[in-house]
C-alpha cells in the first residue's frame, strides 16, 4: 500500500514537473531578437579575445563564431544566439585549458 | 615544577618549529631545483626513453620516422627510397640556391660555410638579438636583405630551398647549442613548455601522440616518435601530396588537434624548435624526407 502511494507520489511530482516544462516552454521558444545576439555574439568574442591572449584559441570557436554570423544574416536569430552561447562555451574552456596547462604540462614531462 | 614543564614544552615546541622550517626549506629547495632547465639531462632522459621503448630500433635509426617504427613500412620506404618523391623539390632547391638575386648576390653569401652542410647547426640562439634563429627564418632574412620578397614558410619555395640545405648536410648529427645566456635558456624551457602543453579541443600536447604514442596508429597513420623528428624536414608527405617544412609541420599538428596555429616563425614555434632539436642533438639529419 505504501509502495503504491509511493509510485503515486513521484508519478504526481513527474506531472508537476512536465506541467512546469510545459509552462515554460513558450518562454524558452520566443524568438530571439537582433539584439540577443549581439549581447550573446559580444560575449563569445570576447572570451575568445582572451583565449588568444593566452595563445590558445580553438578553431570550433571560430567555427562557431562564423556559424553565428551567417545565421544572424540571414535573420535566424534563434540559431544566431545558440551558436554564439556555443562559441562563447568553447572559448570557455579554451581559457580554462591554458590556465590549468600552465602548470600541468609538466606531468607530462620526460624526465 | 609547573615552570619547568612550561620550558620543556616550550623547548618541544621550538625545535618542532624548526624541524618543520628546516622541512619546507629543504622542499622548497627541491621544487626549486625541480623547476631549473637542465637541457643535458633532459636530452639524456628524452633519448633514453626512446631507446627504452623501442629496445629493437637504433638511436640513428629514430630519424626515420615511423619507417623506424615498423618492419613492413620500413621496406616499403627502402623502396621509395630508390625513386624519392622529393627528388623534384630537391633539385628545384638547389638550382634557387645557386641563381644569383637581382643584386647579384646569393644565398651562400649570407651563411657560414656559403651554406654548403650546416643545416645540423640549426636552429641557433642568436644573442644579439635574444632569440631562436631558425633556417627557414634565416632564409628570408637573406632575401629580404637582398631585396627579395620572402617565401611562405610553409612549403614550395622555403620547402625546395630547406630540402637543399639538408641534402648537403645530411649524415651530420645534429649540433644545437645552448649558450651560457639567460636567454637562451629560457627559450628553451618555453618550447619545452609548449611540447608538453595541452591544446586544442581535443586536449592534445606534441608528446600526447609523438611521445605517449609513436609506433600506434591514428587511424591509417603512424605516428611518429618526437627523438629525430626535425632531423628529415623538410619532408615529401603523400597526405599533403606535397612538400611541406618544419613550419608546415607545426602548424598542421596545430589545426588537427582543433587549436589555432600560431603565425609560422613565431616565437612559440622558433623556441620549439630550438627544444625539439636539441633534445636529438647526436641524431644524423636525414633529410629531406618522405613520409606517407
Amino acid at each position: 500500500m505504501s509502495a503504491i502511494r509511493k509510485i503515486t507520489g513521484m508519478n504526481s511530482a513527474l506531472v508537476l514537473a512536465a506541467a512546469l516544462l510545459i509552462a515554460g516552454a513558450p518562454s524558452a521558444l520566443a524568438a530571439s531578437s537582433e539584439a540577443d545576439f549581439k549581447t550573446a555574439y559580444a560575449a563569445a568574442e570576447a572570451a575568445n579575445k582572451e583565449a588568444a591572449s593566452l595563445r590558445n584559441q580553438w578553431t570550433t570557436t571560430a567555427a562557431a563564431l562564423a556559424a553565428a554570423k551567417k545565421a544572424a544574416d540571414a535573420g535566424d536569430f534563434d540559431q544566431a544566439v545558440a551558436s554564439s552561447k556555443e562559441a562563447e562555451a568553447l572559448a570557455k574552456a579554451s581559457i580554462y585549458q591554458a590556465t590549468s596547462e600552465k602548470e600541468a604540462w609538466k606531468a607530462l614531462e620526460i624526465r | 615544577m609547573g615552570g619547568e614543564v612550561n620550558v620543556r614544552s616550550a623547548i618541544h615546541l621550538a625545535s618542532a618549529a624548526l624541524l618543520l622550517a628546516a622541512l619546507s626549506f629543504g622542499a622548497a629547495q627541491s621544487a626549486v631545483a625541480a623547476d631549473t632547465p637542465d637541457p643535458v639531462a633532459d636530452a639524456k632522459a628524452f633519448q633514453k626513453y626512446f631507446t627504452e621503448k623501442f629496445p629493437k630500433v637504433k638511436l640513428q635509426d629514430f630519424v626515420n620516422g615511423p619507417y623506424s617504427m615498423n618492419e613492413d613500412m620500413h621496406r616499403q620506404w627502402e623502396e621509395k627510397e630508390q625513386f624519392p618523391p622529393y627528388d623534384f623539390s630537391l633539385d628545384l632547391g638547389k638550382e634557387m640556391f645557386s641563381k644569383p638575386f637581382k643584386n647579384g648576390k646569393s644565398y651562400a653569401d649570407c651563411f657560414p660555410n656559403q651554406g654548403i652542410g650546416i643545416r645540423q647547426n640549426y636552429p641557433y640562439f642568436d644573442e644579439k638579438e635574444g632569440k631562436v634563429v631558425t633556417l627557414e627564418l634565416a632564409l628570408n632574412r637573406c632575401r629580404e636583405a637582398n631585396g627579395e620578397a620572402p617565401f611562405s614558410y610553409l612549403k614550395d619555395e622555403m620547402a625546395a630551398l630547406t630540402a637543399y640545405m639538408a641534402f648537403t648536410s645530411r649524415g651530420k648529427p645534429l649540433d644545437i647549442k645552448i649558450p651560457n645566456d639567460p636567454r637562451a635558456l629560457e627559450a628553451y624551457q618555453n618550447g619545452k613548455r609548449y611540447f608538453y602543453t595541452r591544446r586544442g579541443q581535443l586536449n592534445f600536447s606534441c608528446a600526447s601522440c609523438h611521445v605517449q604514442s609513436p609506433g600506434e596508429r591514428i587511424r591509417a597513420e603512424v605516428l611518429a616518435p618526437a627523438l629525430g623528428i626535425l632531423n628529415a624536414m623538410p619532408i615529401y608527405r603523400s597526405e599533403w601530396g606535397g612538400m611541406g617544412t618544419i613550419s608546415r609541420r607545426f602548424t598542421t599538428c596545430n589545426s588537427q588537434i582543433r587549436g589555432v596555429p600560431l603565425e609560422p616563425q613565431s616565437d612559440e614555434y622558433r623556441d620549439l624548435e630550438y627544444y625539439l632539436s636539441y633534445v636529438s642533438n647526436g641524431l644524423p639529419i636525414s633529410g629531406p624526407g618522405a613520409r606517407p
